[in-house]
C-alpha cells in the first residue's frame, strides 16, 4: 500500500474503567473509501473520536500525513484538515442551517461555488437555509452534519454510520456526494452498518472485533466471501 | 449529480396559543409594567417606580451577562462572580474620588469624562483578576462542580479580604457627578438622572452584545459553543481560548456594573458584590443558564418587580424576588429562554 494518509498503531483507549480499543492497528490508504466494519459494541465509534482526539489514546500512536498527532487538542487535528461528522450528528439545534456550515467553514466565509455544490447535493438544506436546524427531519439533520464537514476542503473525513435510519431516495444522495468528495481526491474512514452501501461505497475495508482490527483487505475481496463475512461479523452481506 | 427528491414543505399556520407561549418570555416585561399601573393607581408614581425598576434591572444584567455565558459555555459556576462587582465598584470610585475636581463642577464634559475614566478603571482591573481567577482557580476545577463551588467561593473571600488590605474595612461614601445629581421631570414623574443613564448605558450594552453575539463570527462561535461544546471543538475552534476571552469580558462587565451599582446606592463596601450574587443568580437562572436574552429579560422583571413591591407592600420586597424565581421555575423549569444543551 502507498503511503497511507492515515495509521493506527497499537492503539488503546479506555472509556471511564472500561478496555474499549485493545491495539488496533489501522491503514487509510489516500484518496480511498475505507470502510469500518463489525458489529456493535466492538469500538468502531470509539475509533473514529479517539483519531478526533475527543477520547484520549491510552497507549500507541495515531500518525496523519506522516505526522503523531497522538496528543493533540480536537481543535488542532481538525485544523490539520480532519472533517469529523459524529453518529448524533452534532447539530447546533438553536442556529440556522446557514449558521451550521458557517461554523464548518475555519478559514472564512463559504465559498458560493462550494455552497451551489453542496445544495445541489442537499436540496433540503436550500429550502431550510434560514430555519433552526432543530426543526429538520433526522434525515435533513444528517445531511446538514455531512455537508457542514464538507464546507471546507479536508483530507480526512471521518463520518460515522450516516445512513443509519434514512429512506433509501437520501441514502443514495448521500453516496453520491461521498462518491463526488472522493472523486475531489479526499480520503474518507466510513463507518457503516448498511452492507449494500459499504460494498458499493468502499475501496478497501477493516473489520473490528473485540477493541480490535481482525481483518483488513479490499473491500471487494470481503463483499464477494461469504464465508469470510460470515467468519469476520457472523453475518453475511447477501442476507441484506 | 443526482440530487435528493426536493422536499417541498407546507408550512401550518400556528394557533395564537402556540404563537403567545413562544413569545411570552418577551411578553412578561410590558405585561408587569401594565400590571403596576393598575396596581400604583398613580401615573407620576409608577413612572417614577418604572425608570427605577429598569435602571437597576439593566445594573443586574450588566453584572449576569458575563456569567450566565460562562456557566453555559463551559459548565462553570462561578461563585467569585462578585469578587469582580466589588473590585471594579472599589477601583472605579476610587478614580472618581482622584478626579474629584472633575465630577465636583458642573460642566457636563468634566463630569462624563470622569464618569469613563471610572467605568474603564472599573472593567480594567478585574479584567486582568478575571484572567487570573481563570487561569488559577478555575482552570484545574474544570468538569466538577462541587468543587468549582468551593474554590471559586474560596477566590471571592480572598479578593474580599485583600479590598480590606487594599481600601481598610470601612464602608465608603460616594456622591455622583454633579450633573447626574437630581432628577427630571416628566409628566409629573420625578426621574432621576442617573437612573436614566443607567437605563442608556444597560440598553446600549445589550444591543451591542447581542449584536456580536449574532452578527459576528465569534458570537457565532460562542452561541454554538453553550450548545455543544465537544462538536465546536470537532470543527477547528479552540473552545478554551473563547472561554477565556468570555470569562475575562464577563469580568470586566461585574466590574462595570459594580461602580455603576455602587454610584445608584452612593455607598460601597467589600461585601456588595457578595450581596448582589443573589440577584444575579436568580437573574441568570429564571433567564436559562447560557442565555443573554434570557438574563436581560429576567433582570428587567428583577428590577420591576422589587420597585413595585418595595412600593406597594415594603415588607414583601425582600421575597419578591424568590417568589418571582419560584413562579417562573414552575412554569418553565428550565427558564425562560433555555439553551438547548447537546446531549
Amino acid at each position: 500500500m502507498s503511503d497511507p494518509i492515515l495509521s493506527l498503531k497499537a492503539v488503546h483507549t479506555d472509556i471511564a474503567q472500561y478496555h474499549i480499543l485493545q491495539g488496533v492497528d489501522l491503514a487509510v490508504p489516500r484518496g480511498q473509501v475505507t470502510m469500518l466494519l463489525g458489529r456493535n459494541g466492538v469500538g468502531k465509534t470509539t475509533t473514529l473520536k479517539t483519531i478526533m482526539g475527543q477520547w484520549a489514546a491510552k497507549a500507541g500512536e495515531v500518525l496523519y500525513d506522516g505526522r503523531d498527532i497522538t496528543r493533540l487538542p480536537v481543535s488542532a487535528r481538525a485544523r490539520r484538515g480532519i472533517g469529523f461528522v459524529p453518529a448524533d450528528m452534532g447539530i447546533f439545534s438553536d442556529l440556522t442551517v446557514e449558521e451550521n456550515m458557517l461554523l464548518g467553514c475555519t478559514s472564512g466565509p463559504l465559498d458560493p461555488k462550494r455552497k451551489e455544490w453542496l445544495l445541489g447535493a442537499f436540496p433540503a438544506l436550500g429550502t431550510f437555509w434560514h430555519s433552526e436546524a432543530g426543526n429538520l427531519s433526522g434525515g435533513q439533520k444528517q445531511m446538514l452534519s455531512i455537508a457542514r464537514a464538507m464546507a471546507e476542503d479536508r483530507s480526512l473525513y471521518l463520518i460515522d454510520e450516516p445512513t443509519k435510519g434514512l429512506a433509501p431516495a437520501i441514502v443514495s444522495t448521500m453516496a453520491q456526494a461521498l462518491r463526488e468528495l472522493k472523486a475531489q481526491g479526499a480520503s474518507i474512514l466510513l463507518v457503516e452498518q448498511n452492507f449494500p452501501v459499504a460494498k458499493a461505497l468502499g475501496d478497501s475495508a477493516a473489520v473490528m472485533d473485540d477493541g480490535r482490527v481482525i481483518w483488513s483487505g479490499e473491500m471487494a475481496e470481503l463483499a464477494e466471501n461469504t464465508d469470510l463475512q460470515e467468519r469476520l461479523m457472523g453475518l453475511s452481506m447477501e442476507a441484506h | 449529480m443526482t440530487a435528493a427528491p426536493d422536499h417541498r414543505p407546507t408550512f401550518a399556520s400556528i394557533s395564537l396559543a402556540e404563537r403567545l407561549d413562544g413569545a411570552m418570555p418577551v411578553l412578561l416585561v410590558p405585561i408587569l409594567v401594565v400590571l403596576g399601573f393598575f396596581a400604583i393607581g398613580v401615573p407620576s408614581s409608577w413612572l417614577t417606580l418604572t425608570v427605577s425598576g429598569l435602571a437597576m434591572g439593566m445594573m443586574i444584567f450588566i453584572m449576569a451577562s458575563g456569567l450566565t455565558l460562562v456557566f453555559g459555555l463551559m459548565d462553570v459556576i462561578n461563585f467569585g462572580h462578585g469578587a469582580f462587582v466589588s473590585v471594579g465598584a472599589f477601583v472605579g470610585v476610587s478614580v472618581l474620588i482622584a478626579l474629584g475636581e472633575w465630577t465636583g463642577t458642573a460642566y457636563l464634559r468634566l463630569n462624563m469624562s470622569g464618569e469613563l475614566l471610572a467605568g474603564e478603571a472599573a472593567m480594567a482591573w478585574p479584567r486582568a483578576l478575571g484572567w487570573g481567577f481563570e487561569r488559577i482557580i478555575v482552570k484545574p476545577v474544570y468538569g466538577a462542580h462541587l468543587k468549582q463551588i468551593l474554590v471559586t467561593v474560596g477566590g471571592l473571600i480572598v479578593i474580599e479580604q485583600l479590598i480590606h488590605v487594599v481600601w481598610g474595612p470601612d464602608e465608603i461614601f460616594i456622591s455622583r457627578p454633579e450633573t447626574l445629581k437630581g432628577a427630571v421631570t416628566f409628566a409629573g414623574a420625578a426621574m432621576e438622572k442617573y437612573r436614566l443613564l443607567a437605563v442608556g448605558i444597560g440598553l446600549a450594552l445589550f444591543l451591542a452584545m447581542r449584536m456580536v453575539l449574532r452578527r459576528t463570527k465569534i458570537g457565532l462561535i460562542v452561541r454554538a459553543g453553550v450548545e455543544n461544546g465537544p462538536m465546536v471543538e470537532a470543527l477547528g475552534y479552540r473552545l478554551r481560548m473563547v472561554f477565556v476571552g468570555v470569562f475575562i469580558a464577563g469580568s470586566a462587565l461585574a466590574g462595570l456594573g459594580g461602580v455603576m451599582w455602587g454610584l445608584y446606592q452612593e455607598v460601597i463596601t467589600a461585601g456588595m458584590g457578595e450581596k448582589m450574587m443573589v440577584l444575579v443568580f436568580i437573574v441568570a437562572i429564571i433567564g436559562g443558564l447560557g442565555s443573554v436574552e434570557g438574563a436581560f429579560i429576567g433582570a428587567l422583571l428583577v428590577g420591576l418587580l422589587q420597585n413595585y413591591v418595595a412600593f406597594l407592600e415594603p415588607k414583601l420586597a425582600l421575597v419578591s424576588n424568590i417568589a418571582l424565581m419560584t413562579a417562573i421555575l414552575m412554569w418553565r423549569p428550565q427558564g425562560m429562554l433555555p439553551v438547548v444543551k447537546a446531549k
